[in-house]
């Protein structure tokens, strides 16, 4: 017979040991990756032609030197930002549990709408003529935000969620000062999100700290007794920072009325109850919203976010320009923005300016994209999923972990702290660095800080129960093996990630902010 | 409904291992009357991606696209040629759809970008140290107030007449909190006297430079007069694009430096997400709001890089933070580094080369008509001009006729009596000369 | 003859003739973990016993530290500027933080001595 005798074996073969060193330093899929100004050779990604310019008209300002930006291709460019991305989590890879961000799945849909040409390719001070669709866009997202929310009015300035918090108090120091009154104190609960004290000493005012009561809700009482003729407000997160619904929240709202003060509700929570409760029924003030949380918009990789502000008829008239208003000069249904405060209508007196221009509005595409796409029966489906879901986490793993109000149900996050560690020398950061091993991202770790090595989970509404299962199994198996001092996995996690344990406390005490050439190298050159 | 995975059969499982029979259990801290109805929400229900798509363009369509007409805005916004390269890149998954990078040894990607960012954005700046960005310029330049009047133990802050006015109603909502902010009389197309106004309870001078006006200024003698006194000098700059032919505030003597990065990577997406840059001398860097990406090494001694210096922010000072931020600019942050990456020091000169060129050409050819006074004559791609007559009703006119043809000043001063004739026009790589044909074409129609 | 005192905040001062030294405790060192960074008070300031001193920073929290007693600070210790790393080598002595002239020595009496902080801590 006549052979093809270039054959070549077709079995699996011999496994390639892994701790063996490769040449390149790369293994496999998983690259190294130098810094853009290592990879320097004065090379160009962009084709733009080389124009002379006199000096005639620069006002004797020009560049003596060099800026000392790296040169390279374009190709260089794409492979060096999609190897850097491969060393990244992402929601798009796993469940994200981490909790008080809300990590849901991010649609492609709205990534689509926002960089329609209409929207992406308009600029803000281009003539109101030209940008009525932009106009009517916001102001349909406003009738959503406020409709979901039981209130009359939104500021949508704000540029993320902290932000928001700065604009409510603004309006509350304003409300104030209108009343002819001087209101220093702000209660804040113990377990608020740090962004709540920080936000109220930024808007001048002092901190005075509500405990919680060993049940994880604010103490009530002990809030009431803290009012006075010279609190501002009340700053309370709803559902709170432990998961759980304030059930007293109607009667505080009343009490902090009666004593003068305004209510701040910290928002972040707002996607265990939206479609199912209204805040405003509750009877807050002002309330920020982060569309990047309850609304979808992508978290990308910290940024940008939204956070419009929800206000009350109380708080309304101290809205921050610009105020979108219709048009009543114009054709029908059109809409202006006012941007001086001068020319604010009737009745409207603005605390001043948040930001440039008019606000998010990237995010408030994305997020009418995702609003419209849900409609107010997806909205509430997802509210009660994202609860759903976390209470089947904690219902799974509480025989294991110790969840300290895990008698009664959570809202859409599950908290639990460590006092199932105890005595095992595992550690709430042991614990998460493992979950790294097993391909998670780790869940919100020692927050709030009311319980101690706190974990707090958050799965929302984007997981199949089978991932949820998944999840379960790999938790109570980690936390069983804990318990039982069986501790290899936690000694020193994470292995399997692209880095081990970096060291922060180097990273503090010398700290090293920007690439510097080599002195040495450039005095040879 | 496809955004949500869990079927009735699952959620019925998932109940049943609860102990619940049904989701309004859950709920059971709600009071009562406080759980809404459906109907009491006044929205329309879930619709397909067909729908949406549809409604969305619709609204998108009513608005005139600045690259569907001659388009001469600008003003703290400005229109460049993003390479297409950027947006890929900052759509995949693990840049879009992950976080702040707070577990670092998953989150490497964000962190070096981020690194490289803060040293982009120092060389530019021609400063010490950067951080990671914060929301815009206009928050960024509040926040480098605050941190002034930190710094010095001053409240007196006094802002620049040719900075934006955007940027110093924003500066005046926060920083007036804490000292006195004052505005400099608004004298287009010079210099204001700002040195006089200098003494020793100012905390810090802030001016634009180029100003909103398009004016360059000449920042040495007002960083030296600052400095005589004991007051920082915050340099702010709009169009980023403009560090690439002009000497840096760095390098005049700016003590901190709060920009707009929109120009490089992001779009004009009608005011935001944008970009701010701060930038600082290294002596100020505990002063410095906003997150820090720092170098470190791993347990097994490899470089890598972790958020550092967090005990100046939010989650850990709460009420003594340097600010109150939490979120950075994250995904512009990132488009910003990709698109300069792909620039180099090569491609930003003739960046900047070229859009100075559009923009004197323009002024050149807007200076020769007759009733048409240019204002400015030291600029970068922005400049102002004087019509015969107010320009706003003039700037509606002309979009009427399908020319966008810049921002009348009176948009941003509207009671400022020297501006109602004035309009700021930029000129940019994006512009041809069809374009300024047909904008000197509606301009000779209406004055 | 110097004689060493502790508050139930973690400090230790020292007391050698007029000049008081402070510093925090193993203890309170051991429990912040890594010292990164030391905010010391500016020299010539007025504290009062209890008021807020210093501030020292590791990772992940911050720190406020307090007068033991009230005073005016006269020296700091500079060298924690540059190595804030020993205060977690050697917190009871070449990690003292700033030295003071007490107003009133009755205050500094009144402090627990090692063997009442060290009973205290046991109950921690």
């Amino acid at each position: 017979m006549s052979m093809n005798n270039q054959g070549r074996p077709s079995g699996a073969g011999e496994a390639f040991p892994a701790s063996i060193a490769t040449i390149s330093g790369d293994r496999g899929l998983d690259h190294e990756e130098s810094l853009i100004f290592e990879l320097d050779h004065g090379a160009v990604g962009v084709d733009l032609p080389d124009v002379k310019v006199g000096d005639n008209r620069l006002g004797g300002m020009r560049r003596k030197g060099r800026v000392g930006l790296p040169g390279l291709s374009e190709p260089e460019v794409i492979r060096h930002y999609v190897r850097l991305s491969r060393m990244n989590y992402a929601i798009d890879s796993g469940l994200y549990p981490l909790g008080s961000c809300t990590m849901k799945h991010n649609p492609r849909l709205n990534e689509k709408m926002a960089r329609l040409p209409g929207f992406g390719d308009l600029h803000p001070l281009a003539p109101q003529s030209t940008t009525q669709g932009a106009l009517e866009l916001i102001s349909q997202l406003m009738t959503w935000l406020t409709r979901l929310t039981g209130m009359p009015a939104v500021a949508m300035s704000p540029k993320a969620g902290a932000h928001g918090e700065l604009c409510g108090l603004l309006a509350i120091r304003a409300a104030i000062a209108a009343r002819g009154e001087d209101r220093k104190r702000i209660l804040v609960p113990e377990s608020a999100h740090g962004t709540n004290p920080a936000t109220a000493a930024f808007a001048g005012f002092t901190v005075d700290e509500v405990p919680a009561k060993p049940n994880g809700h604010v103490d009530a009482e002990a809030l009431k007794a803290k009012l006075g003729p010279d609190v501002a407000a009340i700053m309370l997160t709803n559902p709170n920072t432990c998961g759980l619904f304030e059930g007293e929240i109607i009667e505080i709202a009343k009490a902090v009325h009666e004593a003068g003060a305004y209510f701040y509700c910290d928002g972040a929570n707002f996607n265990a109850i939206a479609g199912k409760v209204r805040p405003g029924d509750l009877g807050i003030d002002a309330m920020h919203i982060n569309l990047h949380k309850t609304f979808s918009t992508p978290h990308g990789g910290g940024g940008p976010g939204a956070g419009p502000v929800v206000l009350s008829e109380r708080l309304a008239a101290h809205a921050p320009i610009p105020l979108l208003v219709a048009d009543g000069a114009g054709p029908k249904g059109s809409f202006r923005l006012i941007e001086d405060m001068a020319a604010a209508p009737e009745g409207a007196k603005p605390f001043g300016r948040m930001c440039a221009f008019h606000g998010q509005m990237g995010m408030f595409v994305r997020a009418l994209t995702y609003m419209l796409s849900h409609g107010r029966d997806g909205v509430r489906q997802a509210s009660e999923d994202a609860v759903l879901s976390a209470n089947y986490i904690l219902a799974s793993l509480k025989d294991v972990m110790s969840a300290p109000f895990g008698d009664g149900p959570c809202m859409h996050e599950a908290l639990f702290d460590d006092s199932f560690l105890e005595g095992t020398g595992v550690t709430t950061l042991d614990f998460a660095k493992a979950m790294i091993d097993e391909g998670y991202h780790p869940m919100t770790m020692y927050f709030p800080l009311v319980v101690h090595g706190a974990m707090l989970i958050e799965p929302t509404e984007s997981e199949s129960k089978a991932s949820l299962d998944r999840f379960i199994h790999v938790l109570h198996t980690l936390a069983t093996e804990a318990r039982a001092k069986k501790t290899e996995r936690f000694a020193g996690a994470p292995h399997l990630a692209p880095r081990r344990r970096l060291d922060e406390t180097a990273a503090a005490r010398k700290p090293v902010l920007r690439w510097k050439p080599d002195p040495l190298k450039q005095a040879a050159e | 409904m496809r955004y949500l995975p869990l079927t009735p059969d699952d959620r019925q499982a998932m109940l049943a291992r609860i102990g619940a029979p049904d989701v309004d259990t859950l709920f059971r801290d709600v009071p009562k009357a406080a759980l809404a109805p459906l109907a009491k929400f006044d929205l329309p229900d879930t619709q397909g991606e067909l729908e949406v798509e549809r409604a969305l363009s619709k609204l998108a369509a009513r608005n005139v696209a600045a690259g569907s007409a001659p388009f001469f805005c600008g003003a703290g916004a400005y229109k460049h040629h993003v390479p297409s390269a950027v947006d890929h890149l900052i759509q995949r998954s693990e840049f879009l759809t992950s976080y702040t990078p707070y577990q670092p040894e998953i989150a490497q990607g964000t962190l070096q970008y981020l690194f490289e960012f803060q040293t982009q954005v120092a060389l530019l700046t021609g400063m010490e140290v950067a951080n990671a960005s914060l929301y815009d310029g206009s928050t960024a330049t509040a926040e480098a107030v605050l941190m002034a009047q930190r710094i010095t133990k001053r409240g007196k802050a006094i802002l620049s007449g040719g900075l934006h006015p955007h940027y110093a109603e924003t500066v005046e909502t926060v920083a007036s909190l804490a000292g006195a902010v004052s505005r400099t009389p608004v004298t287009p197309g010079s210099a204001e006297d700002i040195i006089g106004l200098i003494d020793e309870d100012t905390a810090c001078v802030v001016v634009q430079s180029p100003d909103v006006f398009g004016l360059i200024r000449n920042l040495r003698p007002i960083a030296d007069a600052a400095h005589a006194k004991g007051a920082l000098l915050i340099a702010v700059v709009t169009e980023i694009v403009s560090l690439g032919l002009l000497e840096p505030p760095g390098a005049q003597g700016a003590d901190i430096v709060a920009a707009e990065g929109q120009s490089i990577g992001n779009g004009l997406n009608f005011g935001g997400p944008y970009v701010g840059l701060f930038a600082t001398r290294e002596k100020f860097l505990r002063q410095m709001p906003g997150r820090l990406c720092g170098e470190t090494v791993d347990a097994e001694g490899r470089r890598g890089f972790v958020l550092t210096l967090s005990t100046r922010e939010q989650h850990i000072r709460r009420e003594k933070a340097t600010s109150n931020i939490c979120t950075n600019s994250g995904l512009c942050c990132l488009a910003f580094t990709i698109h300069l990456s792909l620039l180099g020091e090569e491609g930003l000169t003739r960046l900047a080369r070229i859009n100075h060129a559009k923009a004197s050409a323009l002024a050149g050819k807007l200076a020769g008509l007759p009733g048409v006074e240019l204002v400015t004559d030291a600029f970068f791609n922005e400049f102002t001009i004087r019509l015969p007559k107010p320009t706003a009703p003039l700037v509606e006119a002309l979009a009427a006729k399908g020319v966008i043809a810049g921002v009348p000043a009176s948009r941003l001063l509207p009671r400022e009596a020297s501006a109602a004739n004035l309009l700021i026009l930029a000129a940019t790589e994006t512009n041809t000369d069809d374009d300024f044909a047909a904008l000197i074409d509606a301009l000779k129609g209406v004055i | 003859m110097s004689d060493v005192r502790y508050t139930d905040q973690h400090e230790w001062i020292r007391l050698d003739g007029d000049e008081a030294t402070i510093g925090i405790t193993k203890f309170a060192a051991e429990s912040l973990g890594d010292v990164v960074f030391v905010e010391l008070p500016a020299s010539g300031k007025a504290v009062k016993a209890g008021g807020e001193a210093a501030v020292v920073e590791s990772v992940k929290a911050a720190s406020d530290i307090y007068a033991p007693a009230g005073g005016t600070v006269t020296a700091t210790n500079t060298v924690l500027e540059k190595e804030p790393s020993k205060v977690n080598e050697d917190p009871e002595g070449q990690g003292w933080f700033f030295k003071m002239k007490l107003t009133d020595k009755a205050e500094f009496s009144k402090l627990m001595d090692s063997a009442a902080y060290a009973k205290f801590v046991e109950t921690l």
